[in-house]
């Protein structure tokens, strides 16, 4: 049935509704409050001050580090999300992990839609630094999911070896994974396993729950490379965002094998459009549709996924704020990754490089996985673009090296357009 | 921390939402649950706010092994084991050999009571050692504490071993803040414990703001240890070479009632009732906490058939010589007390001494090729 959204507000108490529809169904609608929302302050256990509770940043380096002061932390150590979501909460895993001198994590986590308004203090400067200056109290996040406006985007099979988008995206009224109970996590899985068995014809496909799964069905996911396991990184771990495992965590793929949904991962749902070969025009624009067809089936039945003009499209790090996307290229570039100006070429491109097994590993023989930089402040389309422009000047610089030609460095690209 | 307003949050949703999936686990909460339980405890917290959800989740992400049993929940503070009673009493009962809700139990920390001990043979015994944990009341347990609140427990711990003189003169090195040099040392000592990396640990939330507040505090002899803020507020350890357990008893009970009596004084004296003795974070260790043992040398012995059944019948248990789950290297093994609760200090280690120096004269009889057979103890 159609959600009930309605708002109760009675002075600074706190803002939201549950109401209980049908046989086992359960819908919650939120409005944000945009007063700070000092919930239950009573219950906030606090024996010591703030400067007793101050953790010790000392020998920390990620975005959270750098911005909570013991006057922030001061300011917000005692407020709540609706839910009850706390700043020892956001900042535990980057209290946890005091990063590395070289990568800058981010630090802090979001445990449900409203923590970026309750802790906004904190966010902000965080958000800011880690999208390269995007400011969310001023600036707003262009959404654009129209792949028609995509130019080009056929590469050239002899270098770039398979094509990948990914996004993730929250339903809106159920707390993320650092902070979801075991109840919303299964409402989080059948919201979403309902919709996408709606989808139809390319994009028709099957649920794979990670608890009920069959041992041929996870032989079979893992020579896909489509399994996901339970997370080992500390990052997520301290978090909070492996609790329960496996309960309520699948994956689902359409029959072609070429969109798939991890289910209550590291945010509510990852999507992902990939294939073989060069044709990202034709990832990006199943993308596209593999998830507006989604949020029109999720819609259906009341439900929305989180999203607000400044921040664009809300998850659980706030890294993967906008549009949450990385599109990215597997590609080879033996002569242009051995030449001393391949980093700064990439920087000018607003692309960076990953080996070819994700996040923090190494490349392969000269197999890079090369994809967006930034997440906030473009929209989706413009992103993509800047891929496909971006990894098309990469395969001109290896030809031209490869004939024994001279490469340039492009001048930088802007960033917000 | 709170879970105060999150728990009220998780009671609109009905209850077969929030129960786990337990179908797969095999610890002793996983065995005790059930939906009735939980039914009656879940909108439960103690005043500090921890939560039956807090309690389990260790058990929730930790389904355990078939063949080790582990308890799979954790207390917050001392009144968790009263707040969730009708889930930590059955636990307790499992993992403590059937002890009742209504039973009590015995302190003894009075090492004289302790009969010999002091001549276990060092051409097997290598070493002796005797390890408890202590909770200082009006705090809340690892689990659970907030950053202010270990620190605190830091702090007071630090002034009560200060405080020590004579044999227990000695020294605290904070985790957050050592030399490079001390580090080593306390490495080669075999001192120094690192965060933990057990899921059984993590998954509790114990390694929260490591290394802040946490430390090792041991005598300028290296005879007496405290862990400071690890598993438990306190870990005390008395140990030294060779096989006079009961010199290493007695050093333990004397610096533990000395450390007390500072507690005391600012009062805050250790967590302990007359039903479960002294309360530490895991149910495993209540009543003594205590685990008292030797590192002995028994080639022959453990690779006899009746091994396992002799360490049963004298209540003891075995362990690699790198403590809880590692594997025995060279024939010599840990052996201690299987026992916690249920039986005194004093109980405990004397069926340590009287059971090691059994075992050690067995592995005599075996090196000279005779039988052992009427040695066979009947069950203690």
């Amino acid at each position: 049935m159609a959600g009930r959204f309605a708002r109760v507000l009675s002075g600074n108490r706190r803002v939201g509704i549950l109401s209980l529809i049908g046989a086992g169904s359960l819908t919650v609608g939120f409005f944000l409050n945009r007063e700070q929302n000092v919930n239950a302050g009573a219950n906030v256990r606090r024996i010591y001050p703030a400067s007793a509770e101050y953790p010790d940043l000392r020998k920390h380096n990620n975005c959270m580090a750098s911005h909570l002061t013991p006057a922030l932390y001061s300011k917000l150590c005692d407020k709540a999300t609706p839910n009850g979501y706390t700043l020892d909460e956001a900042i535990q895993t980057g209290v946890d992990n005091p990063g590395h001198p070289f990568i800058k994590t981010v630090g802090m986590v979001a445990g449900d839609e409203e923590s970026y308004e309750v802790f906004a203090d904190l966010y902000n400067p965080v958000i800011k630094e880690r999208h390269n200056g995007y400011d969310p109290c001023t600036m707003k996040h262009p959404t654009d999911l129209d792949a028609s406006k995509i130019k080009g985007g056929l590469f050239d099979e002899n270098y770039v070896l398979s094509s990948r988008v990914r996004t993730g995206r929250s339903i809106r009224g159920l707390s993320l994974p650092p902070a979801c109970t075991r109840a919303e996590r299964r409402e989080v899985e059948r919201v979403v396993i309902d919709a996408l068995g709606g989808l139809k014809e390319d994009l028709a496909g099957k649920y794979y729950s990670l608890s009920q799964m069959t041992e041929q069905e996870q032989q079979q996911l893992i020579d896909d490379h489509f399994l996901f396991d339970k997370p080992v990184s500390p990052l997520l771990t301290c978090a909070g965002m492996a609790r329960d495992w496996p309960d309520a965590r699948g994956i689902w793929h359409n029959n072609e094998k070429t969109f798939l949904v991890w289910v209550n991962e590291e945010d509510h749902t990852r999507v992902i459009s990939m294939e073989k070969g060069g044709n990202m025009k034709r990832v990006f624009e199943r993308f596209c549709r593999g998830l507006q067809e989604v949020e029109r089936l999720i819609q259906e039945k009341g439900w929305e996924f989180m999203w607000n003009e400044h921040l664009g499209y809300i998850l659980t790090c706030p890294s993967n704020l906008g549009t949450g996307l990385r599109a990215g290229v597997h590609v080879s570039l033996p002569h242009l990754s051995k030449d001393p100006r391949f980093s700064k070429i990439l920087d000018n491109l607003r692309l960076q490089k990953r080996g070819t097994g994700g996040v923090d590993t190494a490349a392969v023989g000269s197999t890079f996985d090369i994809s967006n930089l930034d997440r906030l402040g473009q929209s989706e389309v413009q992103l993509v673009q800047t891929v496909i422009d971006g990894v098309n000047y990469l395969v001109e610089c290896e030809k031209k090296l490869e004939k024994g030609q001279d490469i340039k460095i492009p001048d930088p690209i802007s960033q917000f357009k | 921390m709170t879970k105060n307003c999150h728990n009220d949050y998780k009671m609109k949703f009905p209850l077969d939402e929030e129960y786990p999936d337990l179908s797969l686990h095999n610890n002793h909460m996983s065995k005790v649950l059930t939906k009735d339980i939980y039914t009656k405890l879940r909108g439960k917290s103690t005043p500090s706010g921890f939560t039956l959800d807090d309690c389990i989740q260790t058990g929730v992400d930790n389904p355990g092994h078939p063949f080790i049993m582990t308890v799979g929940c954790v207390a917050g503070d001392e009144e968790s084991y009263e707040v969730f009673k009708e889930l930590f009493d059955p636990v307790i009962s499992d993992r403590h050999g059937g002890y009742k809700p209504t039973d009590k139990h015995l302190t003894d920390l009075n090492w004289e009571n302790l009969k010999g001990g002091d001549d276990l043979d060092p051409n097997y015994v290598l070493s002796s050692r005797v390890r408890t944990g202590r909770s200082i009341k009006g705090f809340t347990l690892p689990p659970h504490n907030s950053r202010g609140e270990r620190r605190a427990v830091e702090k007071l711990s630090i002034e009560a071993l200060n405080s020590l003189a004579g044999e227990f003169k000695g020294k605290y090195y904070p985790l957050k803040d050592m030399t490079d040099k001390e580090q080593e040392q306390l490495i080669a000592d075999h001192f120094l414990f690192d965060k933990p990396v057990s899921p059984l640990l993590l998954a509790a939330g114990m390694a929260r703001d490591w290394p802040d507040a946490r430390g090792i505090w041991h005598n300028d002899n290296k005879t007496f240890l405290v862990w400071v803020n690890e598993e438990d507020h306190l870990r005390v350890i008395s140990m030294q070479k060779g096989g006079n357990m009961k010199e290493v008893f007695k050093r333990f009970c004397t610096g533990l009632q000395m450390i007390e009596e500072v507690f005391k004084k600012h009062n805050h004296g250790f967590m302990w009732n007359e039903h479960l003795g002294f309360i530490l974070t895991c149910p495993s260790n209540l009543g003594t906490g205590l685990r008292g043992g030797v590192h002995v040398k028994l080639p022959k012995l453990s690779t006899h058939p009746k091994f396992e059944e002799i360490l049963t019948r004298l209540r003891l248990q075995k362990r690699g010589t790198g403590g809880v789950d590692t594997a025995s290297v060279g024939g010599v093994f840990d052996i201690s007390n299987a026992d916690r609760l249920g039986s005194s200090e004093v109980q405990q280690v004397q069926l340590v001494v009287d059971g090691v120096k059994l075992m050690v004269e067995m592995e005599k009889k075996l090196e000279k090729n005779e039988s052992i057979d009427g040695m066979i103890p009947a069950q203690k």
